[in-house]
C-alpha cells in the first residue's frame, strides 16, 4: 500500500454522481447546426483556414494554431461552412468570440486519417502531431497538451493521470475510465514515453471503485504498460478539491508545487485521464479532437453521459435528457466552479452556446437543487473558511482586503495562490460570495498591472523621444561646428606661408621647446 | 444563480450564535438550582434591552433591522453579560450595562463582525468601574447567609430597591469566593484557614464551582460541534493552571491551588464562551494560543495582585487590543510557500 499524503482543508459536499452513472455513454445525434469557436483553449485564438461556403470533411483542419500556446480546431463532421463570425460562447463575460458555423451534410464523412506508431517518431514530431490534432487538457482549463509536454531539460519522475473528478455531479471521467480504460492506459503510456517519466500514477477518488477496477484491469492487460511495470492506480480519499492538480500532486507524492512554479519544476507532470484518451486517439488512430464526453445531469428526467461533437448547441444536448419544467438555468461545469448559463434572453452567456473542448458537464438548475443565495451578513471571522482552504490561505483577511480595495495587502497575503475552488464560500455561515471578491481583486490587480505596463511603455517611449531629439540636436550642432572648422582649415590651407612667416613659426617652436626644458630641469633638480 | 459555487452548507450565523446560547443552558440550570431563579430575571432583562438597543441603533445607522435582530448575536451578548452581573443587581444596572455593550461597544464600531472588543466584557467593565458596590453583592448559595429572600422579595428588590423591613443588603448577600479569598489574605490569614470557611466547596466556591462545571459541559459541546477550536480553551485553562501551580508550589500559604483558579470566577465561562468570541479573537491557531496564554497570565495577575476580585473581563479586553498584532505575526505558511518539501 502506497503512503498517501493529505492537503490542508477540503470539504465534502453531497456528490450527486450516481444519477448519471446508471447508463453507458451514448453518442449524441448530429445536430442541425454546429458552432465551433476558434478559441477553445488557453492561449492564442486559432486562425481560420476555411472560407464561408467551403465544404469540409469530418476532421478537416479549419483553424490553424497561431502562436506558441495555441491549438488546432477541426470540423466535427462533414458539411458546409455557413458563417465565420462572432458568436456567443460559454464565457462568464458573456462576450462573443470568433466561431465557424457548420451545417452538417449528414454523411459524417472523414478526411483521410494518418495513424502513427508513437515509438517510430521523435518527441518533437509527436508534439507537433498533438498540436495539429487540437489536443488540449480536458479537465477544464483546456491548456494545449503539446505545450505541457515541452519540458526542456527537466527530468520528470512522476506522470500523474488525474481521474479524481472531485466536483459533485460530474461523471464524464468516471464513465470514460469504466468504459475506455484500455485506451486511457495506452494514452498514458504515450505521455510517459514523451516525458520519459519513471512512473505513472492514476489518482482516482475512492468513490469510483468501478473505474479503479477497470484501470487496473487495463494496466494488467496492456502489453506496453506491462513492459515497464510503472503504471499504478491509486485510490485517493474523496474530498473536494482533491482533483485540483497541485492538491492531487501533494496527495500522491507528498510534494508541494512551489508558489508561482510549475509541477515540472519538481519533476511531476499531470494530465487528465480524458486527455490521455484523446492523445491515444490522435496518434494511434489519427483522429483529431472532435468530440468529448459530457455529463448532462441535475434537474433532468434522465441524467447521463453523452459523447458529443464539439460545437453542438448545449440546449439541444440538454433536450436529449429532457429538462424538467421548473428548470431555471444551466451550469456549465460543476456546482463548485462552473459557469452559469442563463435561459434565453437573460444577460450573460445563454444556453444556446456550443459545447467546447472544456465542457465536461451541464447541470440543469432549479430553485430546489440550487436555492438562491441567502443575503450576505458581515464576516464574523469564524475561520471556517480557513479550516477548509486547500491553499492554506486566510480567506477572511483576503475578503477584507478585497472589499476595502487594499490590493497590495491582498497580494501580500498570497491572493494569487487562491485556486478559486469555492470551498470557503461553501462553508461561510455569513453566505458571503468570497470567491467573487477574490476574482474581483485579481482582475483589478491584473488591470492595474496592465495599465502600469502601458504607462511604463509610454514613459519609455517619451524618454526615448526626448533623448533622440536631444541627440539629433547635438549631432546637428557638432556637424555644424565640424563643418565650420573644416572651412577655416581649408581657408588657411589655401594661403601658402611667406618665408618670413615660416621663420617666425620656427622661432616660436624653438622658444616653446626651451621653456619646456627649463621647467623640466626645475622639477628634476628643485634645489639647483 | 449568479456565480459559483452554487451550493452551500446549510449553516448560518444565527445558528452558530443559537448553539452558543444553548450551550450556556447547563450552567444556567445549575445556577438556578444553587442560587435561585433571580438570574433568569437578569437574563430576560438583558435580552430585552439588547434587542431593543440593537434595533434602535440599526435604525439610526440605516441598516436593515430584521436580518441583524435574527442573527442572535445581541442575545448572546446579553446572556453573557447577565451571567457576569450579580443576580440581585437593580434592574437599571443590567439595562445600562447591556445598552452600553450593544450601542457603544458593538454598533458604534460597525455592528456584527466589526467590534474589536468583546461587547459583553466592555459592558461588564463599565459597570464594575462605575458601580463597584452594586457589582459585589452576590447571592449566596442556599443556607449560607443570615436571611434568605423569597423570589417575590427578590423581584421587589431588583425592581424597586426595597428590602423587607429589618434586612440589610449585607445580610442577604456575600462577596464572591475569589473576593473573599483576597480580602482574607490581606488580613494575614493563610489559604488553608480561608478555604475552611463554609462558602468554599471542593474546587472553588460552593455552588459556583458546580455552575462552572455546567459551563464546562456546555463548552465541551461547543468543542464537539466544532463551533470553537480547542486552542483558546486549552491554552487559557492550561496556562492559568501552570501559572497558579508555580505560585502555589512556591508558597502554598499565600497562593491558592491551581484548580481553585480554574473553577472560580469566570475562568471556565471565559475560556469557552468569552475569549472564543470569533469577532474579537485571533483568526490564526498560533495566534489563539498566544492570545489565550496572555489572557491567562493577565487574569492571574489581576486576581492575585490587582485591584479587582476577578480578572477575566480586563484580561479579555487587554488581549482584544493585541489581536491585530498577534494575527499579523502568526500568519501560517501558504501552500507552495512552506519552504520545505516532504
Amino acid at each position: 500500500m502506497r503512503k498517501l499524503f493529505h492537503f490542508h482543508g477540503g470539504i465534502h459536499p453531497p456528490s450527486n454522481k450516481t444519477q448519471s452513472t446508471q447508463t453507458a455513454i451514448t453518442s449524441a445525434p448530429l445536430p442541425t447546426k454546429l458552432t465551433i469557436p476558434f478559441h477553445q483553449h488557453a492561449g492564442e485564438t486559432a486562425k481560420p483556414v476555411v472560407k464561408v461556403g467551403d465544404h469540409v470533411l469530418k476532421g478537416q483542419l479549419i483553424g490553424m494554431p497561431d502562436g506558441f500556446v495555441s491549438s488546432a480546431v477541426h470540423a466535427s463532421t462533414s458539411g458546409t461552412i455557413a458563417a465565420i463570425d462572432m458568436q456567443l460562447i460559454a464565457h462568464p463575460s458573456g462576450l462573443p468570440n470568433l466561431c465557424a458555423t457548420l451545417i452538417p451534410d449528414g454523411k459524417d464523412e472523414w478526411v483521410t486519417l494518418n495513424p502513427v506508431d508513437y515509438r517510430s517518431h521523435s518527441v518533437a514530431e509527436l508534439q507537433q502531431l498533438l498540436r495539429m490534432a487540437g489536443v488540449v487538457g480536458l479537465g477544464g482549463a483546456a491548456f494545449p497538451s503539446d505545450v505541457k509536454l515541452r519540458i526542456g531539460k527537466q527530468k520528470i519522475k512522476t506522470l500523474i493521470l488525474n481521474g479524481a473528478e472531485c466536483e459533485p455531479y460530474i461523471t464524464c471521467d468516471d464513465m470514460l475510465m469504466r468504459e475506455r480504460a484500455a485506451e486511457i492506459v495506452q494514452g498514458a503510456e504515450i505521455l510517459r514515453f514523451m516525458l520519459d517519466a519513471d512512473e505513472v500514477l492514476y489518482g482516482v477518488e475512492d468513490n469510483k471503485p468501478e473505474a479503479i477496477a477497470a484501470l487496473q484491469q487495463a494496466i494488467t492487460a496492456s502489453k506496453s504498460a506491462q513492459q515497464n511495470k510503472s503504471h499504478e492506480v491509486i485510490a485517493i480519499p474523496t474530498i473536494y478539491p482533491g482533483g485540483s492538480a497541485k492538491q492531487l500532486i501533494r496527495v500522491l507524492t507528498g510534494l508541494e508545487v512551489p508558489s508561482g512554479k510549475l509541477p515540472t519544476d519538481i519533476g511531476v507532470q499531470c494530465f487528465n485521464v480524458a486527455t490521455a484518451y484523446t492523445v491515444h486517439r490522435a496518434l494511434a488512430h489519427g483522429e483529431p479532437l472532435l468530440s468529448r464526453v459530457v455529463t448532462i445531469t441535475g434537474n433532468v428526467r434522465k441524467a447521463q453521459n453523452y459523447e458529443v461533437l464539439i460545437g453542438v448547441p448545449i440546449n439541444e444536448l440538454v433536450a436529449l435528457s429532457v429538462a424538467l419544467s421548473d428548470t431555471n438555468g444551466y451550469i456549465m461545469g460543476g456546482p463548485m466552479m462552473g459557469v452559469p448559463l442563463h435561459a434565453m434572453n437573460a444577460p450573460g452567456p445563454a444556453v444556446q452556446v456550443p459545447v467546447v473542448k472544456a465542457t465536461n458537464c451541464v447541470i440543469a438548475a432549479s430553485a430546489k437543487l440550487f436555492p438562491p443565495p441567502q443575503p450576505a451578513l458581515p464576516c464574523i471571522r469564524c475561520t471556517r473558511c480557513v479550516e477548509v482552504c486547500p491553499a492554506d490561505l486566510q480567506p477572511q483577511d483576503l475578503y477584507w482586503f478585497a472589499q476595502s480595495k487594499e490590493f497590495g495587502r491582498a497580494q501580500a497575503f498570497s491572493l494569487f495562490d487562491c485556486i478559486e475552488c469555492g470551498a470557503c464560500s461553501y462553508v461561510c455561515p455569513s453566505h458571503i460570495p468570497l470567491v467573487q471578491y477574490y476574482r474581483f481583486a485579481k482582475s483589478e490587480i491584473r488591470a492595474r498591472e496592465y495599465d502600469k505596463l502601458l504607462a511604463d511603455q509610454a514613459r519609455e517611449r517619451h524618454d526615448y523621444r526626448e533623448h533622440r531629439i536631444e541627440r539629433e540636436k547635438r549631432e546637428k550642432a557638432e556637424k555644424l561646428a565640424a563643418k565650420e572648422k573644416a572651412a577655416q582649415a581649408a581657408k588657411l590651407a589655401a594661403q601658402p606661408l611667406t618665408p618670413q612667416q615660416q621663420t617666425e613659426q620656427a622661432e616660436l617652436a624653438a622658444r616653446r621647446e626651451h621653456i619646456r626644458e627649463v621647467a623640466q630641469s626645475a622639477v628634476e633638480h628643485p634645489e639647483g | 444563480m449568479f456565480f459559483s459555487p452554487f451550493i452551500s452548507k446549510p449553516d448560518s450565523v444565527a445558528q452558530i450564535m443559537l448553539k452558543v446560547i444553548l450551550a450556556l443552558i447547563p450552567g444556567i440550570a445549575l445556577y438556578v438550582w444553587y442560587f435561585g431563579p433571580a438570574i433568569l430575571v437578569s437574563i430576560t432583562l438583558a435580552s430585552i434591552t439588547a434587542l431593543a438597543t440593537e434595533a434602535a441603533m440599526l435604525k439610526l445607522r440605516n441598516r436593515p433591522i430584521g436580518p441583524f435582530l435574527k442573527d442572535n448575536s445581541a442575545l448572546l451578548t446579553a446572556w453573557l453579560l447577565a451571567l457576569s452581573i450579580p443576580p440581585l443587581a437593580p434592574w437599571w444596572l443590567v439595562v445600562v450595562g447591556t445598552a452600553f455593550a450593544i450601542a457603544i461597544a458593538k454598533q458604534l464600531y460597525g455592528g456584527l463582525g466589526n467590534n474589536p472588543f468583546n461587547p459583553a466584557m466592555v459592558g461588564y467593565a463599565v459597570l464594575i468601574i462605575s458601580f463597584p458596590v452594586h457589582m459585589t453583592h452576590w447571592l449566596a448559595p442556599q443556607g449560607l447567609v443570615l436571611a434568605e429572600l423569597s423570589f417575590a422579595q427578590q423581584l421587589q428588590y431588583i425592581f424597586s430597591g426595597v428590602l423587607p423591613p429589618s434586612l440589610t443588603l449585607d445580610a442577604i448577600s456575600m462577596a464572591t469566593p475569589l473576593d473573599t479569598l483576597k480580602t482574607h489574605l490581606h488580613l494575614e490569614e493563610s489559604v488553608q484557614q480561608i478555604l475552611n470557611m463554609p462558602i468554599y466547596g471542593h474546587l472553588g466556591g460552593q455552588g459556583s464551582e458546580m455552575v462552572a462545571l455546567g459551563f464546562l459541559i456546555g463548552g465541551l459541546y461547543l468543542l464537539a460541534s466544532r463551533i470553537i477550536s480547542w486552542h483558546i480553551p486549552v491554552a487559557y485553562l492550561g496556562s492559568l493552571f501552570i501559572i497558579a501551580a508555580i505560585f502555589h508550589l512556591v508558597d502554598p500559604t499565600h497562593y491558592v491551588a491551581p484548580l481553585f483558579h480554574l473553577f472560580s470566577g469566570a475562568a471556565i465561562l471565559g475560556a469557552f464562551f468569552i475569549l472564543t468570541d470569533p469577532v474579537s479573537s485571533p483568526t490564526t491557531n498560533k495566534g489563539r494560543l498566544i492570545f489565550a496564554a496572555g489572557a491567562a497570565f493577565l487574569t492571574y495577575m489581576i486576581r492575585v495582585f490587582g485591584g479587582f476580585p476577578d480578572g477575566v473581563a480586563f484580561a479579555t479586553l487587554l488581549m482584544n487590543i493585541s489581536v491585530p498584532l498577534i494575527v499579523l505575526y502568526t500568519q501560517p505558511k501558504v501552500f507552495g510557500k512552506k519552504g520545505k518539501q516532504s
